[in-house]
């Protein structure tokens, strides 16, 4: 795909009007165990999106299961009003620093070279453009020193830092992150958010997995709460009340869990 | 990036090769490489022998690379082992030695075995070591039996089945040796080809998939490679020991670079020297098995890597524990002596002050200490005891402050008890970076718990001084 036909895509759907994420009816189970039900979800464009939500209420999960990386039971997602498989191009991903083996044999720039990996095509080699490019965003996370070292030599907050820069290199016009404020420094935790707000500012809209309930107020513009189901999502002006958390973390729902727990007896 | 694109390219490379062949014919391919031995004056046997072997080194250790960095390298043993019952269908079905056919049976068994792993993984919760243990032997005992019974049977007595067993060269014809040498190439082509994509795999498969890469198609390719390596192996190096040859130049490699782009070069030479080394030696001396001798040439490589290479090696680490001890002693006898004589700096000390301050024998302080006065940082004073020079007394100032910097930030900013810090940034002061040191003195200044003079008193008592007396 050239660049000229991806911009006219990317026109068009702006056109159309449709919102960048939409979520109908989706439901994901793990080994047969649902671990989310019915998932409704309409998300506005050029805003800071939180998907906030206790441990193992599906915040990650739902996230891969936009994406297509884990097997969605039911329900479709759709991106600029289209499926989102078709849209793939405007979607930049930064997963969990976990995800990945980082004593893995690469260099810094390698990485972040990697989110130009999709224009490139098949069998074509990153060139000079490509480098510079990626060379750009290491300058925007502040890692422009780094570039020639392996990955495994680096903090936790700067892994996390190269990480959002090979999703930066990727240019696109919807981000989904996944925890990328979890153990970074204070340092990394402002990189990170400038860049949050720089996207913001140039119309993108990032839906973040985030596990800080003290900084959604200040950093984000959008919530959504989320425990197997989603309990609330809107501004966070009039969804982030205390009555909405209370019923997000105030305990499981035990009946969804029982159901949960049944439906797995029964398949296995 | 779906679509049909890379496959064509993939089955247009097939076709121009197949045609090739076509058109040439092997016979005439290894005609033109007899006449082109005979004219450089070379032993053709030897040269298809070590070409074979050796081009079969390189791909199955770039390959196995791959494997073993994507932590999947005992599939690799599995498949071999898988493969050995095929090999004695493939004859029993022939009725005789058709080598290629053999290796077919192989393909077939090696494959069916490892989607028996992975069928055992999903559907019956067998963990993968667990799957892959099973496997394998029963698969291998399935194929020793096979085995016995055609060398039992009179006309499989000469078939030649128990050289896949721990390989042996010498049993090969030209022809296989080019099957071999064309497959292996092949391989090496593909992982070129495919060199962008195997790294994106390899890395980050999620990442990969969201940028539209077919994941589970490049999978199955790279598994595919995997699988032809191991196959074409076995002749020559066996079913017992070709995972071998997939782990350990991989493994080996890895131990001197950071980068894939050197590590599959490094990984490929490793497994050429050792298999054409080890083809060698195993011709040269009568009834050697070729696969074990290669093995051992390759765990030697390894073993010397393992040691010498220059920051993963044992030896670096060694010689980094041995400076930092170094230092660490160097640092604490600074301070030892500063702390010693903080409220009157022009005052001397003995060794024995010196030990009672640390945990050292008098004798280890008097060795730290003429050390000490090698490199200029202390003196004798006449009546034989110690002093710190100018030199000395600068370096013990920033040491000093490094520890003192760490405790007052470890008491004001982490609130951790006063008589608790001391140890901590003792281990900690060593090896606080420069910028690290700047960040706690601003820190410090903000809060404005920065003292005016350039060493922070200490926040506890300090034993030694406090003996002296004031």
């Amino acid at each position: 795909m050239t660049a000229t036909q991806e911009k006219g895509i990317v026109e068009d759907t702006i056109a159309s009007g449709a919102p960048p994420l939409e979520i109908h009816d989706m439901t994901v189970a793990y080994q047969r165990r649902p671990v989310l039900w019915d998932i409704d979800l309409q998300l506005p464009e050029g805003r800071l999106i939180a998907i906030i939500g206790p441990n193992g209420a599906g915040k990650s999960t739902l996230i891969k299961a936009a994406l297509g990386l884990v097997p969605r039971a039911s329900g479709r997602v759709e991106v600029y009003g289209k499926p989102i498989e078709k849209q793939l191009s405007l979607i930049g991903y930064v997963p969990q620093r976990e995800s990945v083996d980082w004593d893995f044999p690469v260099s810094v720039l390698d990485v972040v070279m990697m989110g130009r990996y999709g224009r490139l095509g098949w069998f074509r080699r990153p060139g000079r453009e490509d480098r510079d490019a990626a060379m750009d965003c290491l300058r925007k996370v502040a890692l422009q020193d780094f570039a020639g070292r392996q990955i495994s030599q680096l903090s936790g907050g700067q892994q996390q830092r190269v990480f959002l820069a090979r999703a930066l290199a990727q240019e696109a016009r919807l981000y989904f992150m996944d925890e990328p404020f979890a153990g970074v420094d204070a340092a990394t935790e402002q990189a990170i958010l400038t860049i949050l707000q720089e996207l913001r500012s140039h119309g993108r809209t990032v839906v973040v997995v985030h596990h800080s309930l003290q900084t959604v107020r200040e950093y984000f513009d959008h919530v959504v709460l989320l425990n197997m189901r989603v309990v609330a999502h809107g501004p966070i002006e009039e969804v982030f009340t205390e009555e909405n958390l209370r019923n997000t973390y105030g305990g499981r729902l035990p009946l969804l869990e029982q159901a949960a727990d049944a439906v797995q007896r029964r398949s296995v | 990036m779906s679509g049909p694109a890379p496959w064509l390219a993939v089955l247009a490379l097939a076709a121009v090769q197949a045609a090739l062949f076509a058109l040439v014919g092997a016979e005439r391919l290894l005609g033109w490489v007899q006449t082109a031995c005979a004219s450089a004056g070379l032993p053709y046997n030897t040269v298809m022998v070590l070409a074979g072997s050796g081009l079969l080194g390189v791909s199955s250790a770039v390959i196995g690379s791959y494997a073993v960095l994507r932590r999947r390298s005992l599939i690799g043993d599995a498949v071999a082992h898988a493969a050995l019952p095929g090999i004695a269908l493939a004859y029993l079905m022939a009725r005789e030695r058709n080598f290629f056919l053999l290796l077919l049976g192989a393909l077939v068994s090696g494959v069916l075995g490892a989607m028996v792993i992975s069928w055992l993984r999903q559907s019956t919760r067998t963990r993968q070591d667990a799957a892959i243990g099973l496997v394998l032997s029963v698969f291998f005992g399935l194929g020793i039996v096979l085995t016995s019974a055609v060398q039992r049977d009179p006309s499989g007595a000469h078939a030649g089945l128990e050289g896949f067993l721990l390989g042996k060269t010498a049993g090969l014809v030209s022809q296989d040796l080019l099957l071999i040498a064309v497959t292996s190439a092949n391989i090496l082509l593909l992982v070129w080809l495919f060199q962008k994509e195997f790294l994106l795999l390899s890395f980050d498969p999620g990442f990969a998939a969201v940028q539209r890469w077919p994941v589970p198609a490049l999978d199955i390719l790279m598994m595919t490679l995997l699988v032809a390596a191991t196959v074409i192996g076995l002749p020559a190096v066996g079913v017992v020991l070709m995972a071998a040859m997939l782990i350990i130049p991989g493994v080996a490699a890895r131990f001197w670079t950071d980068r894939l782009a050197a590590l599959l070069p490094l990984s490929g030479a490793i497994g050429l020297g050792s298999a054409v080394g080890g083809t060698y030696v195993s011709s040269i001396r009568e009834g050697m098995p070729t696969g074990p001798v290669i093995v051992l040439a390759a765990a030697a490589v390894c073993l010397f890597s393992m040691f010498a290479a220059p920051r993963r090696g044992i030896a670096a680490g060694v010689v980094r524990r041995l400076q930092m001890q170094e230092r660490v002693a160097r640092q604490n006898l600074l301070r030892s002596l500063y702390e010693l004589v903080e409220e009157s700096p022009d005052s001397a000390v003995t060794a024995e002050d010196v030990a009672g301050k640390r945990s050292w024998s008098v004798a280890d302080a008097m060795k730290l200490l003429r050390r000490a006065e090698a490199r200029g940082e202390v003196r004798r004073t006449m009546d034989g005891r110690w002093t710190l020079t100018d030199l000395g007394l600068q370096r013990a100032l920033d040491v000093v402050r490094a520890h003192r910097l760490w405790e007052l930030y470890l008491v004001e900013q982490a609130s951790i008890a006063a008589d608790h810090v001391d140890r901590d940034a003792d281990e900690l002061e060593h090896i606080l970076p420069p910028e690290m040191l700047h960040q706690l003195e601003d820190r410090l200044k903000q809060k404005g718990r920065w003292p005016e003079d350039r060493v922070p008193a200490s926040v506890h008592p300090l034993e030694g001084a406090a003996r002296e007396g004031r």
